[in-house]
């Protein structure tokens, strides 16, 4: 990681991930923003710290990777590439639409920056581990990151991974876990039970780091622990709070699903947000996006 | 006095005992290949391999959704990742197959043993009926199926220098070498192997040898019979079928596989796009198999010489 002359405003770099996952989900008219906010601070830490604007399909082994194993929450991926000039922010609303690179699920063929397709859960952590091994392999000094959903933990391929990872001693491996506690039809605790969790993978054989998923020094403390940490991989357990940032969203799995956001949900998501009424407009067609807004670089 | 069990099933004889080797032995013309096993490298082939270049050999425990997804971040990373185990549980992969391997477009070379009856004895659940059809209806894949164990070896370079997903059956049970050195595999292409006239037999895998007795059954009742090895189940060789079929006016396909969706439907819609003629499919005709030895199998489900040679006098009454 290079220092930069001015440190990352990571709140700000969150809210605008929020404010894109949502304009793009209005302009989609599906989509699933409550996952999607839930792994904005998280996603914002990572892409302006760990990972860098390098081209995804170079198989440089000295570079990081992240993969969004939990692939449903892409517009919250697609916001960040945005963010970090990767994808043309004003091309964040096509999220979703007919001959768009920004596929309902990310697809590493339809975007240089997307190290791989995921969007059936659990595929994503066995690739990423994938990509941890191979860069072993090689001499690399490539960490990997990988984040994964609650509801993604009930696949047997998860613990398939994570059984793997531990075997090889992968500390070159961390798995984010957005841990909002709710999946597409309920909460996970209704659905198929996880709890204990943290218990079940330190009995995997990982190292655990649980923290508060919103808290900005506790990511970076997580982090560090993670590139500290030798002979085990390492999964941040970080609780979130679904649908994080819009007061009617959050702690209710009706918006997890894929949902259509009405203009008044929208517009309603975004003042939560911090955007300025007469800017709303702008915001849901596109027109105003976030480096126009000059907000980042 | 204890003498180290020998491997169940093992044999000199077999595709996958010529596809181990002959990895083993290219394993220093590709240097960025690595071999995955899901604890069944004993019946794969690829305990040659982990012999000779443990350090290029992943266990991954008998995980092989895992595995196969891994693969993919694997090639990510510009690595050859050969994928292997029984063909039966590549079924259990097929969606990380599809996604992490195919949809991504990673050089990833899935090779299964242990394929159809030619399995025998441990019966149904480990006969792999429906992988040539499964595989076959993923974009990007490429499907292949050797005959012998000159072409196995062949094809195991070949994949190798291939670049894109491939799914490659090799074989459990004995099985006759048909070809000398003078094989030249080349992916995509059928091969001619014996004319004839009258009908073409089209066979992949070890049901090539059958196709093959099959052609000397009917030669001695007056027929002349044309064998072609379709090794490359996809992409098929459209020209090669053709030609046949103009040449010969009718076929017979022969697979080691259910008749829906394998080698005969690939044979069959390529038929029919192009040059439609009265076509007769040998193969296990949407059942499951059962313990036994393959040539009791072959003979029960209707996949032995004597059942090609018989399809193809149906064949060649319906010109």
């Amino acid at each position: 990681m290079t220092p930069s002359p001015t440190p990352p405003d990571f709140q700000e770099t969150a809210r605008l991930i929020r404010c894109h996952s949502i304009a793009a989900i209005f302009a989609a008219t599906s989509g699933h923003p409550g996952g999607a906010l839930s792994a904005a601070d998280l996603l914002a830490y990572l892409y302006e710290t760990e990972i860098g604007p390098e081209d995804a399909r170079d198989t440089d082994i000295t570079r990081n990777r992240f993969v969004l194993s939990k692939g449903h929450a892409c517009p919250a991926l697609y916001a960040a590439l945005a963010l970090k000039g990767q994808i043309a922010p004003a091309d964040t609303v096509q999220l979703r639409k007919f001959a768009s690179p920004l596929q309902g699920h990310p697809h590493v063929g339809a975007i240089r920056a997307v190290e791989t397709s995921t969007g059936s859960l659990g595929q994503g952590f066995s690739a990423a581990l994938g990509m941890a091994l191979g860069i072993r392999h090689q001499g690399g000094s490539g960490r990997v990151y990988v984040m994964l959903g609650d509801g993604e933990m009930q696949e047997g391929e998860v613990w398939e991974a994570a059984l793997c990872a531990a075997h090889y001693k992968l500390d070159t491996l961390t798995a984010i876990l957005d841990y909002n506690k709710m999946q597409s039809d309920d909460l996970n605790a209704n659905i198929l039970g996880l709890e204990p969790l943290a218990d079940k993978w330190r009995a995997f054989g990982w190292h655990v780091v649980e923290i508060d998923g919103h808290d900005f020094s506790a990511i970076a403390a997580a982090v560090t622990k993670a590139k500290t940490t030798r002979e085990k991989p390492t999964l941040i357990l970080a609780h979130t709070l679904k649908g994080k940032g819009v007061s009617f969203m959050e702690g209710y799995p009706t918006w997890h699903g894929s949902v259509t956001m009405s203009l008044d949900d929208s517009e309603k998501s975004l003042l939560d947000l911090g955007v300025a009424k007469a800017d709303l407009p702008g915001w849901l067609d596109g027109t105003i996006h976030a480096a126009a807004a000059g907000a980042t670089t | 006095m204890n003498t180290a069990p020998q491997l169940i099933g093992s044999s000199g004889d077999s595709l996958r005992e010529a596809f181990g080797k002959a990895l083993t032995e290219l394993a220093d013309d590709f240097p960025n290949a690595v071999v995955l096993d899901a604890d069944v490298a004993g019946g794969t082939g690829a305990h040659h391999f982990r012999t000779h270049h443990p350090d290029r050999f992943y266990q991954f425990g008998i995980a092989e959704q895992n595995m196969m997804a891994a693969a993919g971040g694997m090639a990510a990373t510009g690595l050859i990742p050969v994928v292997t185990t029984f063909a039966i549980f590549t079924l259990r992969a097929l969606e990380q197959a599809r996604l992490s391997v195919a949809y991504a477009n990673r050089n990833v070379k899935i090779v299964a043993s242990h394929p159809g009856l030619d399995v025998g004895p441990d019966g149904a659940s480990a006969q792999c009926l429906e992988d040539l059809a499964a595989f076959r209806a993923i974009p990007n894949m490429t499907v292949i199926s050797p005959a012998d164990q000159t072409e196995t070896e062949q094809a195991t370079r070949a994949i190798l220098k291939h670049i894109g997903p491939v799914y490659m059956r090799t074989g459990r049970s004995p099985t006759p070498r048909l070809f000398g050195p003078d094989h030249k595999f080349e992916i995509g292409k059928g091969q001619v192997i014996q004319g004839g006239t009258d009908v073409t037999l089209v066979a992949c895998g070890v049901q090539v040898a059958r196709a093959l007795e099959a052609a000397q059954m009917l030669h001695a009742d007056g027929l002349s019979a044309r064998v072609v090895n379709m090794a490359t189940i996809k992409p098929l060789d459209h020209d090669l079928l053709q030609r046949c079929a103009v040449e010969t006016g009718c076929m017979v396909t022969a697979e080691d596989h259910n008749i829906l969706g394998g080698l005969g439907g690939a044979v069959a819609e390529s038929l029919v796009a192009h040059t439609p003629c009265p076509v007769e499919f040998i193969g296990v005709n949407d059942r499951f198999g059962q313990s036994g030895e393959p040539d009791e199998l072959m003979h029960h489900y209707g996949l032995s010489p004597s059942h090609i040679a018989a399809a193809a006098k149906r064949a060649i009454a319906r010109k």
